[in-house]
């Protein structure tokens, strides 16, 4: 369907793709994986007319051509749909998808002729889309699939999906999937740019793998596995599943009491839950996202107005459910948010700067006088976090934006880990993250859980929190419905429990 | 490296908006070289150029410096035009009240008697302190109203414009305005209050330029303003509630309290035009006038990338243009000084439309913000 042939693109002294080859059949699902930065996203860019190849050409169907701009790529009959959405949240589905190439006369728009195609479309790949509902009222998931009523609107017959489901709750993402084997089932070609291995080994037919530029590795997804996918994407062995020491249990550091955490328009979040984290464990909290998670965790962390919050929060048997995030923190604290570009960073910021949030009005970070901040002791907390966990480039005078996520991540990570913390509240720690980072982070959590700190750990990934934690509790509707041993429970169990509740 | 990259988009923008200047002035008939000599050479002429540009720069000053604040916080501070004429009348209010001055009417009977007759070690700073405080109060309001209520600091700096304007001139109309005044101004304030014209220490700057102590002022407000911002703990949660106000409440830092914070210092700043306007130039308060300069000073914000020595650099910029706007208007043959009016609104024009400017993906990077 698609050939990229010895496609060279430079931007400055980054080399983002070197001589790659990447050849896609005809009527597959074709995998592209690699850790952030391996030139995945560029390649597949430049074929969608995106970005412009230094050297090497692209064939489509067997035939050279140039793709200058989308416009092009959308001629020949390639889509792609973007991580981040391209959609207007204020028009409906149907406007958005016209928008660019609208229906009718010079004056007049065509939209019933439209909205007649759209179901058309719609109906053929099951997508269940309805062409009048407006974008902003549309679940994540169900916006997505506007996107790709969007290419197949415009007659693709190859659709490129940037990191598709890294939005998308677990059981979108199965509805996702299905979506994806149907239109193989009907010929068309897809491409699926990805780091999660298991999705890669659960979709595609083949896969090619990147690092640092180049293809690194070509192989059918019958013949391969997680362990050799990895090792190519990474260029080492990579240790996939933690290994941990027997956990030293204390005494209860926190212990939640009939905590219920409403929104703002009434509805409960969280309702009535109950649990304990004791220091030296790893308390894991699995569930489909959306099930309170994110409001458990900024519940405890200090982050929700107090009027939202009901039940008791004890931390050493003091009750801080109504106390602010500040005072949480200096009593031993700390938080590791899901949404480190929301919560966790300050992205403007340099890296020195980042480095002191939540302990910026404390010795040693201010002087003395109690006011003005010490620039040597903010270096040096920076260094040591930058040290000590690797975050690469290793220069606290960069803005914390130009790292990668995952070294964004490890930043967050030993800023919360330096203040010797009680107990960690961590939400999604690997989220987006490199897998050679992700061992890392998890080494890390380890660590600090035998130095006996508590940790309570959220994660949408089930491999994730079933091998990090010592228990585990399954989340559903804002309840707890279930406590499992992680080293025996099967992926089936907690699965019926995380989608059905009892 | 990036301190260049800071000044490059300003500096880029200044040149373009004097070649589409020039472009007008050719278009109308003059030599555009021609007239920006006498722009530059009026203004930059010792002493009575210098005296009058810097004069001209003192409230810009000000006003950017308070704007450039609230903005750290993000907030975008639209009433500075009325933190200033509040701050001023209270200027004016204190130095007649609390300076021994009474205000007779025509028939030569009392119609306003002071509350005191202050030396001037008292008067001065008693004026400073009532022209800073009512200005933080005024910038204040809508700080406290945004932090309790969510309502949008730039409706409630608007309205509080117009009730700052209105209040003045019905004090200066009913209670201070010596009787039979044709002009809306309050009587003189007393002596105590006066602040020195710079010309008394520099021999050679006759004693008329109004350029007064309050300039030296505004670049100290420039240091500290510095200072507090990056080199304080406060500053830090200032600035880190701008930038990302929910990070910063992660990071235990109370976003409504920075909130109003950064509204009374930035209303305290712009009130201190009060010292430059009543203490140290007319000597009262003369209703209406502020030549815009509250709203100036967010183009002066803007131009000066809200950094104190940014807006010092961009205050000189638009006092060069005021000064220089007159002998352009007097020597030439068609241009008039209106043309001031469209270099400053060029100036801004391209400033802001910096965004386009840094390379052919800025527009994705903006979709990518507006989206998750």
């Amino acid at each position: 369907m698609i050939e990229l042939r010895n496609i060279t693109k430079r931007f400055g002294a980054v080399l983002a793709n070197d001589h790659i080859n990447i050849k896609v059949e005809p009527g597959t699902i074709h995998a592209i994986v690699g850790e952030n930065g391996a030139g995945k996203s560029t390649a597949m860019r430049i074929a969608y007319g995106f970005y412009k190849a230094d050297s090497g050409e692209i064939l489509v169907e067997g035939k050279v051509h140039e793709i200058a701009s989308p416009h092009d790529a959308i001629a020949l009959g390639i889509g792609m749909v973007h991580q981040h959405f391209m959609l207007v949240d204020t028009m409906t589905v149907a406007e958005n998808i016209i928008l660019g190439a609208e229906p009718g006369n010079a004056v007049a728009l065509d939209l019933d002729q439209a909205r007649a195609e759209i179901r058309r479309v719609s109906e053929e790949f099951k997508l269940a889309v309805n062409p009048n509902a407006v974008i902003e009222h549309l679940s994540v998931g169900q916006q997505q699939r506007v996107e790709l009523l969007k290419a197949l609107y415009r007659h693709a017959r190859l659709l490129i999906l940037d990191e598709p489901t890294a939005v998308l709750t677990p059981q979108e993402v199965d509805e996702f999937f299905a979506i994806l084997r149907r239109m193989r089932e009907q010929g068309k070609t897809v491409v699926i740019i990805t780091h999660k291995l298991s999705e890669v080994l659960a979709i595609s037919d083949d896969v090619t793998v990147m690092r640092d530029g180049k293809v690194v590795g070509r192989v059918k997804t019958k013949e391969t596995n997680a362990a050799e996918l990895a090792r190519l994407m990474v260029g080492r062995e990579v240790l996939l599943r933690v290994e941990k020491p027997e956990a030293k249990v204390g005494q209860p550091e926190l212990s939640v009491q009939g905590l219920t955490v409403k929104k703002a328009d009434g509805s409960k979040r969280i309702d009535n839950v109950s649990f304990d984290v004791r220091a030296g464990e790893i308390l894991g909290i699995a569930g489909v996202e959306g099930n309170g998670q994110t409001e458990l965790i900024e519940a405890l962390a200090g982050l929700v107005a107090s009027n939202h919050i009901s039940g008791k929060i004890l931390f050493e048997n003091r009750n801080i459910a109504h106390e602010g995030a500040r005072l949480r923190r200096e009593l031993g604290i700390a938080h590791i948010p899901e949404d480190r570009h929301r919560r966790g960073l300050l992205l403007e910021f340099d890296l020195a700067e980042n480095s002191i949030l939540g302990v910026h009005y404390r010795k040693p970070i201010v002087n003395v006088a109690g006011v003005f901040l010490d620039s040597d002791a903010v270096r040096r907390r920076a260094n040591e976090i930058i040290e000590g966990f690797d975050v690469r480039p290793a220069n606290p005078d960069l803005p914390a934006r130009a790292l990668s996520g995952g070294n964004q991540q490890k930043l967050i990570i030993g800023r919360e880990v330096k203040v010797n913390p009680k107990l960690l509240l961590v939400s999604q720690p690997t989220r987006g993250v490199d897998i050679g980072a992700i061992e890392f982070i998890h080494r890390k959590l380890v660590n600090l859980r035998d130095a006996g700190c508590a940790v309570l750990l959220v994660s949408a990934e089930l491999e994730e929190v079933t091998s990090l934690a010592d228990r585990l509790l399954i989340i559903h509707e804002g309840r707890i419905v279930g406590e499992v041993d992680p080293k025996i429970a099967t992926i089936e169990e907690i699965g019926l429990l995380m989608t059905r509740g009892h | 490296m990036s301190l260049f990259r800071e000044l490059l988009f300003p500096l880029i923008a200044v040149l373009a908006a004097f070649v589409v200047g020039g472009i007008l002035i050719l278009l109308v008939g003059d030599n555009p070289l021609h007239a920006y000599a006498l722009l530059f050479g009026s203004a930059f002429s010792w002493p009575v150029g210098v005296g009058y540009t810097l004069f001209y720069a003192t409230p810009l000053i000000f006003t950017g410096l308070a704007v450039a604040l609230a903005f750290r916080c993000g907030l975008l501070n639209i009433g500075a035009e009325g933190q200033l004429y509040v701050g001023s009348f209270a200027a004016a209010w204190v130095g007649i009240e609390f300076g021994g001055v009474f205000i007779r009417n025509g028939a030569g009977e009392i119609v306003n008697s002071p509350i005191a007759n202050l030396p001037i070690a008292l008067l001065l700073p008693l004026c400073f302190i009532a022209a800073i405080s009512v200005g933080a109060i005024w910038g204040g309001i809508p700080g406290v109203l945004k932090a309790k209520f969510g309502s949008h600091e730039v409706i409630n700096t608007i309205m509080l414009n117009f009730i700052a304007v209105a209040l003045c001139s019905y004090f200066t109309q009913y209670h201070y305005k010596i009787p039979g005044d044709p002009i809306m101004q309050t009587a003189e304030i007393g002596s105590n209050a006066n602040i020195m014209r710079l010309g008394k220490f520099i021999p050679s700057m006759p004693s008329f330029i109004p350029l007064n102590a309050s300039f030296l002022l505004a670049l100290l407000c420039c240091l500290l303003v510095y200072l507090f911002l990056w080199r304080t703990k406060w500053g830090y949660e200032l600035r880190a509630t701008g930038t990302n106000p929910s990070a910063a409440e992660y990071g235990g830092v109370s976003v409504r309290k920075q909130i109003i914070i950064a509204m009374t210092i930035s209303g305290a700043l712009a009130g201190m035009v009060g010292i430059n306007e009543v203490l140290g130039y007319r000597h009262r308060y003369y209703d209406g006038f502020s030549d815009n300069y509250g709203f100036t000073g967010i183009a002066v914000a803007l131009l000066g990338r809200n950094h104190p020595v940014g807006v010092i650099l961009a205050a000189l910029l638009f006092a060069v243009l005021q000064r220089g706007g007159i002998p352009v208007d007097a020597f030439t043959e068609h241009v008039t000084k209106d043309i001031v009016q469209v270099l400053q609104g060029t100036i801004i024009l391209f400033v802001a439309a910096e965004a386009f400017f840094r390379g052919p993906f800025s527009r994705w990077g903006l979709l990518k913000r507006s989206k998750v």
